[in-house]
């Protein structure tokens, strides 16, 4: 199994644990990835939410890389994937917008470089029965709330990625890994996504109602797989227990990070030591078995 | 709640330009609300998608660049993945964005178009998105030096930030296409 695989910008920065976690399981599954030499920005929501062929142009730049290796394109960031994959949608359908992309990567790009998530790639290629063969540490019946957030799921006809309302693909890797899939309402709800920094208010808010559904569902931990999503839902608790009293205490750790421990990897190289909130529960609890 | 259409609009209406923009079929919007029950900063906003959907109907214009809606707006896309039409609520979103930027509608709250612009810079520069570089620029824009700085010092030392800008993106590409957008479509600044 070998793929071209796109690290995306917060791999450098705020989602290095994501970047490392999937690379290490990668490694532990046999899974090849290869990075696009000088792989650029996505454009990320700034791009879409300011002119839409910037927010073309700068995905397809990448994938005309990716098809010079001939190979299918890995993503792990939520953010990322969703950009590629508009990208492709739109430049297949409109033949004047893919000319005109053509001639600012100088070079005519198609659309057709086919983009997958690394999820993707664990349930589809890899596969639930060689993952379960591989464990040497189960969840040991954590209760995991699996969140996946806007991007990978939004928007369906484009990403076609499991059911837009109640995607399965984390709950059912986690189950395998022996955890508990929690069954509650917030898998497909928004964190307040970009709005990071200039709309704090909104986001402390939006991650405030996810983090207490969680935890009346009584999670132990939420699995996540954007980097978005774990910086907002993370990071934030700090704020939210300023503004409100509530401390969630809940730690925001990546599914890699989690599959990562049960192939029996150290959690250093997982990067569990980046996680805002400590996952120590999460890891007494595995080391446990 | 009851929808005030100003009857001195400024400027023609803007639902033609929003339309060729993107793509979206308004004429189809049967007000059935679906967007608004699904949209997450609804409640924090003053106006809702439906509302907005219907006020492009009713002739709108430039006054309606200002709702706080538009930079609100999370792009979380459920409005567009769940009405019953198929309109792409979320693009009609983008395009009212683009418009404000283009005719200078009035600073948001949090000035989100500076932190776009900030973290664009930093991907024109340096062909990735350098967080420390577009902190600092959206910080000096908007004065607020102080907030979320408590949580600096734990984030680097968790390697949560870089200090350094990245290095080894194909800087050339990316530089033909922020050129070819800013000739396209006017500044994006």
């Amino acid at each position: 199994m070998r793929y071209a695989y796109f690290p995306g910008c917060s791999a450098e920065s705020t989602a290095r644990d994501m970047h490392q976690s999937t690379l290490a399981v990668a490694r532990a599954l046999g899974i090849d990835l290869v990075e696009p030499k000088g792989w650029t920005c996505c454009g990320a929501t700034a791009g879409h939410q300011t002119d839409h062929f910037l927010a073309v142009s700068l995905p397809a730049a990448n994938m005309a890389k990716v098809q010079d290796l001939k190979l299918d394109m890995v993503v792990n960031c939520a953010a990322c994937f969703n950009r590629m994959k508009v990208a492709n949608h739109e430049i297949a359908a409109q033949p004047d917008l893919r000319k005109r992309v053509g001639e600012a990567l100088e070079r005519d790009y198609d659309g057709s470089v086919k983009v997958r998530h690394f999820l993707e790639v664990l349930l589809d290629d890899v596969g639930l029965k060689a993952i379960s063969r591989a464990l040497k540490h189960p969840l040991n019946g954590l209760k995991v709330a699996c969140y996946y957030g806007c991007l990978l799921v939004r928007p369906p006809k484009v990403m076609k990625f499991d059911d837009p309302e109640n995607p399965t693909s984390l709950d059912r890797l986690v189950k395998a890994m022996g955890g508990q899939s929690l069954d509650w309402p917030c898998k497909v709800e928004c964190c307040g996504g970009g709005l990071s920094l200039s709309r704090t208010d909104v986001v402390v808010q939006l991650s405030n109602s996810i983090l207490d559904m969680a935890s009346r569902a009584g999670a132990d931990c939420i699995a996540v797989s954007c980097p978005l999503c774990q910086i907002n839902l993370d990071l934030r608790q700090q704020d939210i227990h300023k503004q409100t009293g509530r401390n969630y205490h809940i730690p925001i750790v990546y599914i890699t990070q989690l599959l990562g421990l049960c192939l029996g990897l150290r959690p250093d190289a997982l990067g569990f030591r980046k996680l805002m909130v400590p996952a120590s529960t999460v890891l007494e609890r595995v080391a446990a078995n | 709640m009851p929808l005030t259409i100003k009857k001195n609009r400024t400027g023609p209406g803007l639902k033609d330009a929003v339309e060729k923009m993107c793509g979206a079929a308004m004429a189809l919007c049967f007000q059935c609300k679906k967007c608004s029950s699904g949209c997450p900063v609804a409640k924090l906003a003053k106006s809702r998608p439906s509302e907005i959907m219907r006020q492009l109907h009713l002739g709108a214009g430039n006054e309606l660049l200002a709702s706080d809606l538009v930079w609100t707006c999370a792009s979380c896309e459920t409005c567009s993945a769940r009405c019953p039409m198929g309109i792409d609520v979320a693009g009609v979103i983008d395009a009212l964005r683009k418009l404000a930027l283009e005719r200078g509608a009035p600073k948001p709250a949090g000035n989100v178009p500076l932190f776009n612009r900030a973290f664009l810079r930093t991907v024109e520069m340096f062909g990735r998105s350098y967080e420390m570089g577009m902190v600092a620029a959206y910080k000096f824009g908007t004065g607020k030096w102080m907030d979320d700085t408590e949580k600096f010092p734990t984030m680097l030392k968790k390697g949560k930030l870089a200090l350094l800008p990245p290095r080894g993106a194909d800087r050339k590409t990316v530089a033909r296409i922020f050129k070819q957008s800013k000739q396209n479509q006017g500044p994006y600044a």
